[in-house]
């Protein structure tokens, strides 16, 4: 499954919500959209999993056109773990599971012993099956999050968008969660808050700011220092963490950073800072 | 959950032992509920007609009925005995079954429309509107020209018409957000309340007060048998459809924009539940007015038994809150005879106190199991 997004723009009376965005992502990868708080992230998102129709543009499954499918269709194709659950009305955590099911069902089909297999499965692959009797409402965040993507499975999308799946869990949950999305080897594309686990576990990333894709391409090409002082308002070092190889982002407390950005003679901001011994 | 219990890990390796069988989900005892249920509900009505002035044995009230329906006589009761169970007691809890049962589905169907606990088939402004159409017919006699049916007809014209108010009015951008859908009813029920309340205060005819007390409250007294029809139509219509849509109707509770994601246009399906639920609500109250707490009351106590699955409430409600309505009935005529009490008395002094005890007794639903 491939995602194109086309200089799609989405406003909001006068407000430009979106601007000419455009996105790619290539089947098998995982790519992350970052950006600060109301930059237009979640919206892009919702535009893709078709729960905003944007005012210009073109947002493309494998080629198609989200807005020629008709609804179960593109649900067929896109899976989503979002951070929204049914509050006051109470499911057990197979019956969450199974509506992973629903766009693949007519009005008078039944539910049949593939659904529940499927089901199963799904709970498995994310070590959820042992729950499947307990009520979601009981279930800790990360568990919580864990049979959203087992719905999202039992869905049989190849194509998964994410919003915040690490939002409001601990340390923890936040890796075991974003080791099994990588794990899962689908398409994904997810709009993330952590800069580190974004560099982590992200193939590519984009970044956006104020409704615009401000900069694109791998954890090294886009984490500069003067991109994120620029984008996210902060002082950050970035490293190649030697144990990991992976981008490393520190932040800089204000009081820290000043005298690092007066100093003259500092390295300008170059991407990677190699940790010495 | 049995053998199968394992640590969880993100180990995806194939060669686990097979899970659970799916059997023993909470599906397999489900037909037996319901089983129970409508078994339930053959005797309710059975005993409801053996219930009154006049005590009839529950034998004999299926005699008649089988005599009446199919000209066999087996057996022995005197003509007074004939009319008090065929022409007056039979239509009304019948009447009690159909309403406590579209009620409850409504119920169930208008808290997963607005995504909101408190939702009930009135807030929409259904009830408010017939109400007002009610009260002007019963005191000050307009709609005459449709003779005894003027207050079934005022009222549900009311009904529709504040309807659609309500519906043209929550609409934004093409859309129908639940939280508008909500606050437009509730803003409109208390313009027409009001209006009501002007009604009534302004009029100085005592029996007339009466009896729009009798009706706002609701009743089911002076059922006939053509009373019928159009009720059960609409409720077995409406609720074939909800029960065709309980994937959906989960779909929607479990989230908005998860219900897009699963395939759910969720604005048209919105659009078609409200004018599902607005056509049997306003049936409903036109026959025996707003009867009150049963649509909000019922499916939460059926969820607390069976869980949140559409699949599962709408059944049960259905079943459920007939039976739950025709005893409130047996109970409004049985209470301060000769006396009728309105059904809302009844359900209110006996469903408020049994909800908060149920809800007590189940801890773990209703947000108590949250940490």
């Amino acid at each position: 499954m491939t995602l194109n997004v086309e200089n799609v723009t989405w406003r909001v009376e006068e407000q430009t919500i979106l601007r000419d965005v455009a996105v790619d992502v290539a089947a098998g990868e995982l790519v992350g959209v970052l950006g600060p708080n109301g930059s237009g992230k979640s919206s892009l998102l919702r535009c893709i999993y078709r729960a905003l129709k944007p005012d210009a543009g073109y947002i493309a499954l494998d080629g198609d056109n989200v807005w020629d499918l008709d609804a179960k269709d593109a649900a067929r194709r896109t899976a989503t773990v979002l951070q929204e659950t049914p509050g006051e009305f109470e499911f057990v955590v197979w019956e969450m599971v199974l509506m992973g099911r629903t766009p693949h069902k007519s009005m008078f089909d039944r539910e049949n012993a593939e659904d529940y297999d499927l089901v199963d499965s799904a709970l498995e692959q994310v070590g959820m099956l042992s729950f499947a009797d307990r009520n979601f409402a009981t279930l800790s965040g990360g568990e919580k999050q864990r049979v959203l993507i087992a719905r999202a499975l039992a869905q049989q999308a190849r194509f998964l968008i994410l919003d915040e799946p690490t939002n409001h869990l601990d340390v923890r949950y936040q890796l075991e969660i974003l080791d099994l999305v990588r794990g899962l080897q689908v398409t994904t594309f997810t709009a993330l808050h952590d800069l580190n686990l974004a560099a982590t576990y992200c193939d590519r990333l984009y970044i956006m700011a104020e409704g615009e894709i401000v900069a694109a391409g791998t954890p090294e090409d886009v984490f500069q220092p003067t991109l994120l002082r620029k984008v996210f308002g902060v002082e950050a070092e970035v490293q190649v963490h030697p144990r990991t190889d992976k981008l490393h982002i520190v932040f800089l407390p204000a009081h820290a950073a000043v005298p690092s950005v007066t100093v003259p003679d500092e390295a300008p901001a170059s991407a990677v800072l190699v940790g010495e011994s | 959950m049995g053998a199968v219990v394992k640590q969880p890990t993100e180990d995806q390796s194939e060669s686990r032992p097979a899970p659970a069988p799916k059997s023993k989900r909470r599906d397999a005892r489900f037909p037996l509920v319901v089983l129970a249920l409508a078994v339930g509900l053959l005797v309710t009505l059975t005993l409801a007609v053996t219930i009154g002035p006049v005590a009839i044995a529950p034998l004999t009230v299926w005699q008649i009925a089988v005599s009446r329906l199919t000209g066999l006589a087996t057996g022995e009761w005197s003509a007074a005995h004939e009319n008090i169970v065929w022409l007056i007691r039979l239509p009304r809890v019948f009447l009690a079954a159909i309403i406590g049962a579209g009620l409850a589905v409504v119920g169930v169907a208008m808290q997963a429309a607005v995504r909101n606990p408190l939702a009930d088939p009135y807030i929409l402004g259904i009830s408010s509107g017939a109400s007002l159409a009610a009260v002007l017919v019963i005191l000050m006699g307009v709609f005459k020209f449709f003779g005894i049916y003027s207050l079934s007809v005022a009222a549900f014209l009311g009904s529709v018409v504040s309807f659609v108010i309500v519906l043209t009015l929550a609409q934004n951008r093409g859309t129908l957000s639940p939280v508008r859908l909500i606050l437009v009813g509730v803003a409109l029920s208390y313009v027409l309340s009001a209006a009501t309340s002007f009604v009534i205060f302004r009029a100085d005819d005592a029996e007339g007060i009466r009896s729009v007390l009798f009706w706002l409250m609701g009743s089911v007294a002076g059922a006939k048998w053509s009373y019928l029809t159009l009720p059960l139509i609409a409720v077995a219509i409406g609720t074939t459809y909800l029960v065709l849509q309980a994937r959906p109707l989960n779909a929607l509770v479990a989230g908005e924009e998860t219900a897009i994601s699963l395939g759910v246009d969720t604005n048209r399906f919105r659009r078609v539940l409200m004018v599902v639920a607005a056509m049997i609500t306003g049936v409903m109250v036109a026959l025996a007015g707003a009867v009150g707490f049963v649509g909000l009351m019922m499916p939460h106590t059926v969820r607390l038994f069976v869980g949140s699955d559409h699949r599962r409430v709408l059944p049960v409600s259905l079943l459920a809150g007939a039976i739950f309505l025709v005893w409130v009935d047996v109970l409004a005529r049985s209470i301060v005879q000769p006396e009728e009490m309105p059904l809302g008395v009844i359900t209110g002094f006996l469903g408020g106190p049994f909800f908060i005890w149920l809800m007590r007794h189940k801890r773990d639903a209703l947000g108590g199991g949250r940490s």
